[in-house]
């Protein structure tokens, strides 16, 4: 089963499961979690169920395209459940069997993994799947976001979709998965991971990272205090993928690497406030009128 | 007649770490609460996988066992009136309890007679009570808690069904908007979902459906398998306990299998290997008979033999892209040089206010110059340790360590000999991270006990310097462990410095530092209340009682293997009928000369021979102790002081040291203290509770 393959599959059974199928965000970020349809989603009241495809960076992953692991940019399958079903692990575990793993040939095991991401104030328990004896997907409770409680807590799911692949196509280098007949990662994705990485520790604009930043927070301050949430986000998106890029080309200095996490956070976490009472003042749209 | 029940708890996979606990804490609490229900039963069976938990009650009692309570009222004298009959307040009480007061009979209590009833409870039905279950399912403990759902319960993992069952009877109850039942479920792809007729049905239904729900069975087919697969291919399989508990609690049925990996492998460190292995994969190396590592490991899988060669093959996948990673951060680290490393740890913080991880070398580096002064080492040794000092943290910038976290200092050995360092030194580098847990080694060679001592020191004083207290069970550097390994090293090297020097010296280095901290007395304070804490709880793991720690740390902690001979004499000293005499000498000493101050002893206003006796007596014995305490000898210190006895109890028979003279009580009171402040030397024998009778 081709990547192409395995995203529709997993559309399929996700959409089947009344998840709303939501394309992917297009402000650069770190992980499928940062994207604003889980992350401020998953707070306050309203359910919410979402599943989408997140081409992921992270910078400092750089490799080149040499190594056969690791990736300037992956791609994530998410999904979001709020409140999380009863049946939620027969649920992933039927999407498995959709992707053609019978659990009756395989090992497949949740072993503790609690996650913690302080730079959003969010911190969750639950496992990493195994499935024998490789990470697939990271399955996580959330019990905080943006330091508020999560309540109904979300459940979410992250696939590493080249990891999976790599298991399903039998292949041990990343660039040798095959996307869709005849196209392979390497053909779409190795002169972007050549170029990024070059740009990312090489040629990257370090005094314009840094005017950037600056001034990704300020609009994001700016943009909060006239109660617009959603821009304000982006901008702290932003923030922290322009952080991202100076802490990868290591120009960030000890004292100021902290400084520039709480930075991010700070806003994540008023963001966050912000959110939830927006929210409130609409009335809590999408609950559902016996819910109110 | 007697019926059996069954509880059984259906959870989300629970952390391995969880599993043993709860199922003893389920154990414990069941038998308490059907002990306090009087419920009489034979025994408890209780099973445990991930997913459940479950105890199984042997022969319940179909009641409550019923109960005769006395029932106390008033005394007599106000029970009955002049005439003997009984009083409104007797008639009251009897009522009050369900009685008449044709029940009344009268039993003395402290002199005083008073009325008395008997009361007959009779006991519930068993069956009205069980739901009671529900509170000791709620009261489980657990390292972490979480919410799911809706629910405002906090639990290790979601509950997802509930058994209870009474012989053939669903005890009613609901936890979580799960309700109880007699349904279970068994191995989440071999078993299916299980309807109990009985509790006893329990075990061999789960057996059937693919779960060994005793957690002990499991763990005795996991080592079978492994001693198979030993004889059959004659490899030596070591089984680490932790991590044999740990797959135990991983699995519902378990099948262990064998896989391979490229020899190539091997050159990579043992260390390497093994945490590739065990830690990060749950893996038993395996070995030659000889102790070689091989290039198999030992698996087990959570499932039966069908297609195990698609799980092994799966395994040696993901362990081939591990050891692959190794290799290359293995050859990449060993591109680059110590210093190239050094210099990147200007880089990384090691606590905000306390500055980098190149900043905390300097300062270790400086601790560890003086402590090795200090202990009068030889030239080489100090340039070792100083050397090891400086590259402590090296390999904290490695690719390898980066990754393999639990390989600091572990790495820094095998890259510092290959490049070029002393063996010496590149032990210590491994070692000054040494104990590495509460029970783990002390370093071995002496560069690696000074600076292991000079890094924890540096942590322990910065972090109080900026206010980092450990709180309750909030410790997050780790601060107590620390202590008690220097207390630990200090003592198994026997090194002639006290605890309070060794602050001295790390607190004058960062006075220096150009950080935040606290005003410095209230530090050393908080320093010295801190070890003292450490002390105290390492003399009581060896069984040294409250009293006498107190005795001899109440001055000082000192010398810490010195202080710990003390202790050992004195707990001895304390159960001893022949130390009574001495004892009471030195109490006596040591109570007055509270009342005393410090003065000159004068001899010409002596005026008895028992005063004169005990001064000369304290000539005597001050060198000598002095001399025993230097070469810290707890107990021929002791003897000396011991020698003293004779002489106070002659200088009280002869001496009233409240004279009337103003000069003679002064000179006494002054004699006293002299006497006295050896005796504190030792330890301040008034806090010990003398266990000799009297």
């Amino acid at each position: 089963m081709n990547i192409q393959e395995m995203i529709l599959t997993l559309q399929k059974h996700w959409s089947d499961q009344n998840c709303i199928l939501t394309q992917a965000y297009d402000v650069e970020k770190g992980a499928g979690t940062m994207s604003p349809m889980t992350l401020l989603r998953s707070l306050g009241p309203e359910p919410w169920n979402v599943a989408y495809v997140e081409p992921s960076r992270r910078p400092a992953d750089g490799r080149y395209g040499k190594n056969p692991n690791r990736l300037y940019q992956h791609h994530q399958f998410q999904v979001i459940m709020k409140p999380s079903p009863d049946n939620i692990q027969e649920l992933y575990l039927d999407s498995l069997k959709a992707l053609g793993i019978d659990p009756l040939e395989h090992d497949i095991r949740f072993v503790e993994d609690n996650w913690e991401n302080p730079t959003l104030g969010a911190a969750g328990l639950g496992w990493e799947v195994w499935l024998d004896g490789m990470e697939i997907t990271q399955f996580t409770y959330f019990q905080q976001i943006g330091g508020l409680e999560a309540s109904p807590v979300t459940v979410e799911l992250t696939y590493g979709l080249e990891r999976l692949a790599s298991y399903i196509q039998d292949k041990e280098n990343v660039f040798d998965l095959e996307w869709t007949d005849g196209v392979t990662v390497k053909d779409i994705f190795f002169q972007p991971e050549f170029e990024h990485s070059t740009y990312t520790f090489e040629e990257s604009d370090t005094d314009m990272l840094f005017n950037l930043f600056t001034m990704y927070e300020l609009e994001a301050k700016r943009t909060m205090d006239n109660g617009l949430v959603f821009p304000a986000y982006d901008y702290v998106l932003k923030c922290s993928h322009t952080f991202n890029l100076l802490d990868a080309k290591g120009v960030i200095s000890v004292t100021e690497r902290t400084g520039y996490i709480s930075r991010i956070r700070n806003l994540a976490r008023s963001i966050a406030k912000a959110y939830v009472a927006k929210r409130e003042e609409l009335g809590f749209p999408m609950l559902s009128k016996e819910e109110k | 007649m007697a019926k059996d029940a069954l509880f059984e708890i259906g959870l989300e996979e629970l952390p391995a770490r969880f599993v043993d606990d709860a199922e003893q804490q389920l154990v414990l609490k069941t038998e308490d609460w059907l002990k306090e229900l009087r419920i009489s039963f034979t025994s408890i069976t209780s099973f445990s996988t991930p997913r459940r938990i479950a105890v199984l009650i042997h022969d319940m009692a179909e009641e409550q066992t019923t109960m005769e309570e006395e029932a106390k009222g008033p005394a007599e004298k106000i029970a009955k009136d002049a005439d003997g009959n009984w009083t409104k307040a007797a008639i009251g009480f009897t009522k009050g309890q369900g009685k008449t007061t044709d029940d009344i009979y009268t039993k003395e209590v402290n002199g005083t007679s008073y009325i008395f009833v008997k009361k007959h409870i009779t006991g519930k039905q068993t069956i009205e009570l069980l739901p009671g279950f529900k509170n000791i399912i709620l009261a489980l403990q657990f390292a972490k808690n979480m919410r799911w759902g809706e629910e405002i319960l906090r639990y290790a993992r979601p509950i997802r069904w509930l058994v209870a069952l009474f012989d053939n009877e669903i005890v009613p109850f609901e936890i979580a908007r799960v309700t109880t039942g007699n349904q279970t479920f068994g191995h989440r792809f071999l078993g299916e979902p299980i309807t109990l007729n009985h509790p006893n049905d329990y075990a061999d239904a789960l057996a059937q459906n693919y779960v060994v729900a005793d957690a002990k069975h499991r763990e005795k087919l996991i080592v079978d398998g492994i001693k198979e697969l030993e004889e059959k291919e004659g490899f030596n399989i070591p089984i680490s306990t932790s991590l044999l508990n740990e797959v135990c609690n991983l699995v519902e049925y378990p099948t262990v299998f064998m896989g391979s990996f490229d020899e190539s492998f091997l050159k990579l460190p043992t260390e390497v290997l093994v945490t590739s292995m065990a830690e990060h994969q749950r893996y038993f190396p395996v070995e030659s008979k000889d102790g070689k590592l091989l290039p198999h490991f030992v698996g087990v899988r959570n499932g039966n033999e069908h297609k195990l060669q698609t799980v092994v093959k799966g395994n040696e996948k993901v362990l081939k892209a591990r050891l692959s990673d190794a290799q290359f951060f293995y050859e990449e680290d060993q591109k680059h040089t110590i210093d190239f490393y050094l210099q990147k740890l200007e880089k990384v913080v090691f606590q905000e206010k306390l500055g980098t991880i190149h900043d905390k070398v300097e300062r270790i580096t400086n601790v560890t110059e003086t402590l090795a002064t200090h202990l009068n080492v030889d030239q080489e040794t100090k340039q070792r340790a100083v050397r090891a000092a400086q590259i402590s943290k090296f390999d904290l910038m490695t690719n390898m360590v980066n990754e393999f976290t639990e390989l600091q200092g572990v790495m820094g050995e095998k890259y510092a000999i290959n490049f070029g360092e002393d063996k010496i030194v590149a032990k210590a580098v491994a070692e000054h991270y040494m104990p590495r847990h509460a029970n783990g080694d002390l370093p071995e060679t002496i560069e690696g006990s000074i600076v292991s001592v000079a890094d924890k020191l540096d942590t322990i004083v910065g972090c109080i310097s900026v206010g980092l207290i450990p709180t309750g069970s909030q410790d997050p550097y780790g601060l107590r462990r620390q202590a008690v390994g220097i207390l630990k090293t200090l003592q198994e090297n026997e090194w002639n410095i006290s605890v309070e020097s060794l602050l001295e010296i790390t607190q004058n280095l960062y006075q220096t530092v150009d950080i935040e901290k606290e005003d410095s007395d209230n530090v050393s304070n908080e320093l010295i209340e801190f070890f003292k804490m450490r002390a105290t709880y390492l003399m009581k793991e060896i069984s040294i009682s409250q009293d006498v720690i107190q005795a001899v740390l109440f001055n000082n902690i000192g010398i810490v293997g010195y202080t710990l001979d003390k202790a050992s004499v004195l707990s001895e000293k304390r159960n001893d009928p022949e130390f009574k005499q001495v004892q009471e000498a030195f109490t006596r000493v040591l109570n007055l000369s509270k009342k005393a101050q410090y003065a000159e002893v004068n001899k010409d206003l002596f005026e008895t021979s028992s005063e004169q006796g005990l001064y000369e007596k304290y000539q005597k014995v001050y060198d000598d102790y002095m001399d025993k305490s230097k070469n810290r000898d707890a107990i021929y210190a002791m003897k000396q002081l011991s020698e003293f006895a004779e002489p106070i109890h002659s200088f009280f028979e002869h001496n009233m040291v409240m004279a009337e003279d103003e000069n003679i009580r002064k000179n006494r009171l002054a004699l006293i203290n002299l006497v006295a402040k050896l005796i504190y030397d030792y330890a301040d024998m008034t806090k010990i509770e003398w266990k000799q009778h009297f």
